[in-house]
Order: structure tokens, then sequence, then C-alpha cells
């Protein structure tokens, strides 16, 4: 260092001297801005170092938080995950409780306005036989259950009961290839026979080949099968094909698409129309009934009520009583009342303080303001 | 000191040897000069060319062959000239600064007792001060000073002149070796 220093001793001086006196004139000179270029050489110098610095503190920092100091980070991991793991279980419990509580309310208010009478049921038990598909329910005799009444939920028919105990009752579904039940479609009217499979897609027999039927249409219980009243869903027709001498027909029932697990039973039922849209899937909200103190209170007297005409009528009325006019009493060529004072009472300004009266009509004068004549063509 | 005539480089011993100046000589030379820039002009306006802290400067330079001794000097007698003027001090103690460096730089190397070596030297460092200053001034002043080549010339041409004299009073003024 020493003979570095010696070596180049006269540069490092000039550099010295030099610098020293550039500061001097940076300490006295002042830029546009009026500020010293000391002070800006300052700024400038320090600027990009500070920013040096803190990026080299703040990539310090990281290299700390995220490397040095993760040695927790494979435990804090588990914990997570383990967490995590609960939080999955109860989301799905929640949900399921949501979706059984969305049922339940889908199913009291189809019950409440369903015009036959039913008895809700909850799904207790499988049949017996892989290829069987029946089901047993909470509801029987006791309720008032009996064999052959039809099953259903909201977004169609389910079943039929084909045994009744008296706690529970067998259901045969609509899929279970015993099953079979009348159908209608809904645009042409073709009537068939609902038919399960075994599967979950059920079959529609005896539809001749030239009747009209596209798949998306959907299918309504005819009645005629004497199980089923008229009008409840039964699915959508899914495939159709051409085939002699019936139609082969595919269709995706609708009462089970949202899951099994509360149903309604038909202990009396009521035909119904097929109606013209297809159902909605959503659950239906029923506002509740208005309250009885909201009831509109009974009309004061002289308050208008009705349509305009009715206001109108009720003040022309009010300017001929209060003029000893009565309408459909004067002759032709007879003085009609003033329509230009103001009737009497609520149903209009009152009169008082106006200046007119009985007394200072102005025959002739045109009225001045609507209506311009008097119902009826005046007093006639 | 005898001059060799024809020897322009440094070729001996002799020639190479640091000139010495007494101390009232390095004090009083370039106070002087500075008063000469100073009061003269006032008086006699015609020698308002005449640079002679520069002069002074460039000449101790060449003759002390110190590079660090130069710009000292330099450093001094601009930051002098500097106080007694309107300009921020530093601009021509810069300038002067380098000129003294770069003056022993060249002293180091050539024999500046010729006169053949003085007059071209004085004519550019005369050139190289007027030049500088104009770059500082535009640097670090912001001033938009024009720089006039053919008046600068002429006048380093003149102070060149009067800077060969110069120098020729004032080695009578060394120390004797």
């Amino acid at each position: 260092m020493e003979s570095f220093l010696n070596r180049y001793r006269s540069i490092t001086v000039l550099l010295l001297v030099v610098l020293a006196q550039l500061v001097l004139i940076a300490v006295q000179v002042k830029n546009d801005q009026d500020v010293r270029i000391i002070r800006v050489w300052t700024v400038t110098a320090v600027t990009p170092v500070a920013r040096i610095v803190e990026a080299l503190r703040g990539g310090g920092s990281a290299l700390v938080r995220n490397y040095i100091l993760l040695r927790d980070a494979h435990e804090e991991n588990r914990r997570l995950q383990a967490e995590l793991d609960r939080l999955k279980l109860d989301n799905t419990y929640l949900k399921n409780q949501m979706n059984l509580a969305d049922r339940a309310k889908a199913l009291a208010v189809f019950q409440s306005h369903t015009p036959s009478r039913t008895v809700a049921a909850t799904i207790i038990g499988m049949g017996a036989g892989s290829s069987s598909k029946v089901v047993f329910v909470d509801r029987g005799t006791v309720s008032g259950v009996e064999r052959g009444m039809a099953v259903v939920t909201p977004d169609g028919i389910v079943g039929k009961v084909i045994a009744a105990y008296p706690t529970a009752s067998a259901v045969l579904l609509i899929t279970d290839p015993d099953f079979a039940a009348g159908v209608m479609s809904q645009k042409g009217q073709v009537r068939g026979t609902l038919k399960g499979q075994g599967t979950p897609i059920c079959k529609v027999d005896y539809v001749p080949f030239e009747e009209k039927i596209e798949p998306g249409e959907w299918l309504y219980t005819s009645g005629d099968d004497r199980i089923f009243p008229r009008g409840f869903p039964a699915g959508v027709v899914k495939a159709v094909r051409s085939a002699q001498p019936f139609k082969e027909i595919l269709v995706d029932p609708s009462g089970m698409a949202r899951g099994l697990e509360d149903v309604l039973i038909l202990v009396e039922g009521v035909h119904q129309a097929i109606p013209d849209t297809p159902p909605t899937n959503q659950p239906v909200y029923i506002a509740p009934p208005p309250p009885a103190d909201s009831v509109p209170p009974p009309d004061q007297p002289g308050t208008p009520v009705g349509t305009e005409a009715d206001r109108l009528r009720a003040q022309y009325k009010a300017i001929g009583d209060a003029q000893g006019h009565k309408f459909g009493e004067g002759v032709p060529g007879s003085k009609p009342p003033d329509f230009n004072l103001k009737p009497p009472g609520p149903v209009g300004t009152p009169a008082a303080g106006s200046g007119t009266g009985a007394g200072s009509q102005t025959p002739g004068a045109p009225p001045a303001s609507k209506p311009a004549a008097p119902p009826g063509g005046a007093s006639r | 000191m005898s001059y060799t005539g024809g020897h322009i480089l440094l070729s001996s011993q002799r020639e190479g040897q640091v000139s010495r100046f007494p101390a009232w000589v390095m004090l009083l030379v370039p106070l002087a000069a500075i008063l000469f820039q100073v009061y003269v002009p006032l008086f006699f306006q015609f020698l308002g060319f005449l640079e002679m802290p520069l002069l002074v400067v460039v000449y101790f330079a060449l003759m002390r062959r110190s590079q660090v001794s130069g710009l000292l000097v330099g450093a001094l007698v601009g930051l002098a000239q500097d106080s007694l003027s309107k300009n921020p001090l530093g601009m021509l103690g810069i300038v002067k600064t380098l000129v003294g460096y770069f003056a022993a730089s060249v002293g180091v190397r050539l024999d500046v007792d010729h006169v053949l070596i003085r007059l071209p030297l004085a004519f550019f460092f005369f050139l190289f001060h007027q030049f500088f200053y104009w770059v500082m001034a535009r640097a670090l002043l912001g001033q938009q000073l024009a720089f006039e080549a053919q008046r600068t010339l002429v006048l380093g041409l003149l102070n060149a002149v009067v800077g060969v004299s110069l120098f020729h009073f004032l080695d009578k003024l060394r120390k004797s070796s």
C-alpha cells in the first residue's frame, strides 16, 4: 500500500486537490432549481448506494427469512395439511347439511302447494337383490300409506309403493325393470308407457313410429295407470330411435336427479293439467303472507278512491251539491253549475278565501282550469 | 546557469537537477503576480491581457520539477485569484492546479531552461488555461461563454513572449547550486 501511494503520489495529490476544489465550488454554486450543486452531487452519489444497500439488506433479509429460518417449515406444513384435511371434512359435512336442508325445504314447499294429499317419508333402507330397485321408507299403514300409492319428489315421480307395513313401506323405483307408468309428452301429447331397465335410464314403450317426439321434450304422467295422477313430471327424453312398430325412446328420469333421501307418498292424488313450460329444478321461494295489520284501512270519507274518473265524478258531484244543482234534472238551456268553484270538503281545495261562492258565479265565463266541461254535457 | 544550445531533452544530471528558490521568492513572487493582475489593469488597461499568476505558476512548476509542488502552487495561486474575483472559489484553483501539475510533468522530461522550450510551453499552458476555464465555466456554472479562439491565440502568444522575459528575470532569483 505504501509503495502504491509512493508510486502514484503525485496523481493522488492532484486528484485530492482537484476534488477538494470541486467540492468547494459545489458548496458555493447553485443549479437552476436554486439547489446547491454539492447537494445535488451528494444525493446523486448517495441514492444509488442507498438503493444498493437497501437491495442487499432486503435480499439478505429474504434469504434469512425464506431459507435459513425454514427449519420449522416441514412441521408447520404437516400441521397445516392436517388442518386442511379436517376443514375439508367439515366443509363436506356442511355441504351435505345444506343440501339436506334445501331438499327438505323444496319438499315442504311442494307438499304445501300440490293439490294432492301427501305424506313425507324418508328412505331408510335399500331392498335386497342386485337388480331390484326397491327402497324402504319410514311411513307405513299407520300413516295412511297403502300398496299402489305413488311416490314422488318435487322433481318428478320416483316409484310406487309395492308393500305397506305398519311403520314402513317398500317402494319400487322408477328404474326397476318391473316398473311401468303411463306418460304423455308435453308438446305432442304422445302417450306411452314408461318402464325401468335396471339402469339409471328408463325407456318409453308403445309409442307408434309415426308419432312425433323429440329429444329434450318433457314427459308427464298421463294418469292412465290409475297410480300416478296426471301432470307429474316423469323425465326428459334423452334419445329417440325409429323402429317398427314402436319408437325406442330413452328417458332420463327427473325424480331422482338430485338424490333420493326424502320423498312424498301421494295418499290422495289429484290430477293436474300438464304445464306448458318445463318444470324448473330450482326450489321455489314462496314469500310469507302479509301481516294482518298491514291491510289498508277502510276508506276515509271524502278520500278519493278508485280511478281518475271516479275522482272527477266525486269532485263534480260535490260542486253540484254546493250550488244546489242536481245532475240529470236540468232542462236544455238551463244554467249549468259553475265548475270553476272550488269544491268544498276534502275532495278538492276548500273554497274558503277564494272569493267565489254560490252567489258569485260568472255565467258564460270559460272555465279556467281543467276539466273544461262537466261530464255528460252538464245538466241535462 | 548556462544554456547549451541544441539540448532540448534532459541529458545530464546537471540539467535535471531541481531549481530551488528562497522562501521569500516563493511567497512574494506569486503575491506580486496576483497584485499585478488586480491593480495594474486599473491604471494600464492595455496590460489586462497579461496572465501573470499563470506565468508564475508555470515557471515554478517547470523549474521545481515536482508535480506535487507544482499543483500546490497552482492551487494556492488559483484560490487566491478566486478569492479576489467574483468567481466561486475553486474555478481558477482547479485550472491552475492542473496547469501546475502538467507543467511540472513536462519540466521533468524537458530542458525547460531553453528559451525555445519556454516559449511554446508558456503559449500552450495559456491556451490550456483559457480553454479549461471555459469548459469549467460552462459545465459547473452553466455560463454560456464564447471561446474566442483567434483572440486567445494572440493573447497566448503575447503572454508567451512576456513569460519568457519573466522567466529570465525569475531565473536570477534561484538559489545558486
